[in-house]
């Protein structure tokens, strides 16, 4: 039996869950990305952001784009999401995720597409090369 | 003077401020001064002369590879945002192990057309 005494929770909203999904369908089969701005009350504020790359396997936020919601997720003092898709692979953070993942604050969410059919969304923590999953709990929108 | 928004990850290196005040009239000077008053930030910051190809660094709403890199003007009641690139991937790919130089005029070409894959990153 799992223990999760441990174990950080990320809560998602459904409505969220749907959007990183319905993104991810909507450049496949190319990755998307983007930033989750976590309000105290557990809204989460939903920023898009281009791919500069327009890869199926890598992605980089587009910078002005990346600035601005960032600027605005600290200025307000909510938590940090970052999330991307992972096409044709689990949602696990991949050797060049943890490299390159330079915000230990964050929430690392990553959405599969690898079984079209049941698309996944798992969430992480990475610091310093570490990465710990956290429990991802989906609430319904009207939950209390 | 101008304001250096420093990221958490950079914070270590400010006793945990999130916004320094640091003077200069380019964002060169402002590093410098910047770098000065907390040095252990020029490694993070620094590869040599240039920026480190991994931070994005702004003048207001402005990324300084779309102005004139380090050279990039600085008014006295501007913000210049030091940002690491949010990038990664299912893949480790050719892409991921050659980081961009900052303010390298070479980028400015290909942050022009972000949908052409294959660009200096």
């Amino acid at each position: 039996m799992d223990d999760h005494s441990d174990t950080e929770v990320f809560e998602l909203d459904r409505a969220t869950w749907d959007r990183l999904v319905e993104h991810a369908w909507s450049d496949h089969p190319y990755e998307v990305c983007g930033l989750l701005g976590i309000q105290p009350d557990g809204t989460i504020e939903h920023f898009p952001i281009d791919n500069a790359e327009r890869s199926m396997t890598y992605y980089v936020m587009e910078p002005t784009q990346l600035l601005r919601a960032m600027r605005q997720i600290e200025d307000e003092g909510w938590r940090l999401g970052i999330y991307h898709s992972h096409p044709h692979t689990h949602a696990y953070p991949s050797a060049t995720d943890i490299r390159l993942a330079a915000y230990p604050e964050a929430t690392y969410v990553i959405v599969t597409l690898q079984d079209r059919d049941r698309p996944g969304i798992r969430a992480f923590a990475i610091r310093d090369g570490e990465v710990a999953e956290k429990r991802l709990v989906v609430r319904d929108d009207r939950a209390a | 003077m101008p304001v250096v928004r420093i990221p958490t990850v950079l914070r270590k290196h400010t006793d945990g401020e999130a916004k320094v005040a640091a003077a200069g009239a380019t964002v060169r000077e402002v590093f410098a001064s910047l770098v000065a008053e907390h040095p252990e930030l020029e490694d993070s910051l620094f590869d040599g002369d240039a920026v480190r190809g991994f931070i994005n660094v702004y003048v207001d709403d402005e990324d300084i590879r779309y102005l004139d890199g380090l050279d990039s003007p600085v008014e006295e009641d501007a913000e210049v945002a030091i940002m690491p690139a949010v990038a990664g991937g299912a893949e480790r790919s050719e892409h991921a192990r050659r980081p961009r130089s900052a303010g390298g005029a070479e980028r400015s070409e290909h942050a022009r057309r972000p949908r052409s894959a294959g660009g200096a990153v």
